[in-house]
């Protein structure tokens, strides 16, 4: 389980996050929705130790990791994986290279081990045959798969995501986001995902938090979220057709 | 104040680049790749520049030492003089500031903006060590070896230019370049080319890895990274030229 508590983070006198508290349990699939620019991502770069929050803390399983040294950080960024929103893959490796990157560098495996285990995670994602191809020779959809499978690669406790279908056509939008529920489930990891999908916060958010201007507004479910009387989650869910037509 | 934050951080950026490696195969095959983009890839452009500038050098001094009271092989040892003194370690070194630290800015500014960094940074790999540590390595051992290469073209081509312009016979130029040769020239010029390599590798990686922004503010950390270590390289020369010299 992952608990936020009461973490604020502010840049050059602006406040992003204000005293946000939460928690993410083990097993289920968390979504962070919210308009561009209402600090998702600067609430998860903060969950991840990319920003040191100014206040607050993020324990996992109790272990504190915010603003601790980085070396005692390493032990519980070993158990995490993070899919960034263009993948972060690196262009000069290939796709098997990619995926075996954190096995080179974290873990005392054999060559046969690590290729075993590329494999494996290459198949749960659904690529086959592309493990001499380059991030180049990707479209956007095999890149995010690929970062997923770089990103469970060390078989983590804990997955975050940053918009992981941002930039993708509606169906393979769908299929990332059954990949990540499935994967959360299979794993049993603690996933944690910033979107402001729709399609994503009514097919896999078991639990949804809401943050508007940097407050969290509103917690529940994918059920819960049609039929809250709350103004901004209902003006930032309803915001398009789609979802009108469906409350009618 | 902003000149202190930016020594400040740079400071720190290579402290954390010196760490020991978390894996010593990783580093030595990034140490190996880098010594083939930073180094072999640039053999061509030293070797071009070295026997033309050897050929120019050369040919200068033909014109400027037109005297019956000045021997011919002066031509000779001048061209080596000068190119073991300055032309070799310093220009050779600006010009590959110009290839290799753009080339690193750019390569690690963009690694920033698309968050490669970043993704380093959460597997919990020291990302300047992973990245620039290497680089720097690279630089130190080869950039010598491209050095003493450079010199060796260089006279070649002086006594090319010597010889088809006919300005200065063979033999007088074969006798000039081995009078009165000092070996602390060749140990002052390496000596400087491993002070530059250092510049040169760790200005352009830490103008990269503070970039913000898009691929305009890469072309920007590029072309900083170029000035800076050009500036540095002549400042640096200088300084050294009176420890070692004087």
């Amino acid at each position: 389980m992952i608990e936020v508590k009461n973490i604020s983070k502010s840049f050059e006198g602006t406040t992003v996050l204000h005293d946000i508290s939460t928690t993410f349990e083990r097993g289920k699939t968390n979504l962070i929705i919210g308009q561009s620019g209402s600090g998702k991502t600067v609430f998860m770069k903060c969950c991840i130790g990319l920003y040191d929050v100014d206040q607050g803390e993020v324990d996992f399983d109790g272990r504190r990791f915010s603003n601790i040294s980085d070396k005692k950080r390493k032990q519980i960024r070993q158990e995490m994986g993070v899919l960034f929103q263009g993948g972060a893959l690196f262009d000069s490796f290939t796709v098997e290279e990619n995926v075996m990157f954190p096995l080179n560098m974290l873990t005392e495996m054999s060559l046969e081990e690590k290729h075993e285990r590329v494999n494996f995670v290459l198949e749960h994602v659904n690529l086959v045959n592309t493990n001499k191809k380059y991030p180049a020779e990707l479209s956007g959809g095999m890149i995010k798969r690929v970062a997923i499978a770089r990103a469970i690669s060390l078989m983590p406790k804990y997955l975050f995501a940053d918009e992981p279908n941002s930039g993708l056509d509606p169906k393979t939008a769908e299929k990332i986001d059954e990949l990540l529920s499935e994967l959360t489930k299979k794993f049993n990891m603690t996933t944690v995902i910033n979107t402001h999908d729709m399609n994503s916060v009514l097919t896999i958010g078991e639990k949804i938090c809401f943050i508007n201007h940097g407050k969290l507004c509103w917690e529940g479910n994918k059920d819960e979220v049609l039929t809250t009387d709350k103004k901004q989650l209902n003006e930032f869910v309803f915001a398009n057709e789609f979802t009108r037509r469906l409350r009618k | 104040m902003k000149i202190l934050y930016q020594i400040g951080e740079y400071v720190l950026l290579i402290l954390q680049a010196f760490k020991k490696p978390d894996k010593g195969y990783v580093f030595r095959r990034q140490l190996m790749f880098d010594f083939q983009r930073l180094g072999t890839e640039s053999i061509g452009i030293v070797a071009i520049i070295s026997i033309f500038t050897g050929a120019i050098i050369a040919i200068q001094m033909a014109y400027n030492t037109d005297s019956p009271f000045i021997p011919k092989s002066t031509i000779g040892f001048s061209t080596r003089q000068m190119l073991v003194l300055e032309i070799s370690p310093t220009i050779v070194s600006m010009i590959l500031a110009g290839k290799v630290g753009s080339r690193i800015a750019s390569e690690i500014g963009t690694m920033r903006i698309s968050e490669q960094i970043d993704a380093l940074r959460v597997m919990g790999i020291n990302p300047a060590n992973y990245l620039i540590l290497p680089k720097i390595t690279a630089a130190m051992i080869y950039n010598p070896i491209l050095i003493i290469f450079s010199i060796f073209l260089g006279v070649i081509g002086g006594w090319i230019a010597g010889m088809v312009t006919g300005l200065v016979p063979s033999a007088d130029y074969l006798l000039g370049i081995r009078e009165w040769f000092d070996p602390f020239t060749i140990t002052y010029a390496l000596i400087k080319t491993v002070v530059f390599a250092f510049i040169i590798t760790s200005v352009s990686a830490y103008k990269g890895y503070y970039v913000k922004g898009g691929s305009v503010e890469v072309g920007q950390a590029s072309t900083d990274a170029v000035v800076a270590s050009s500036i540095l390289i002549i400042f640096f020369d200088l300084i050294l030229t009176q420890l070692l010299l004087t």
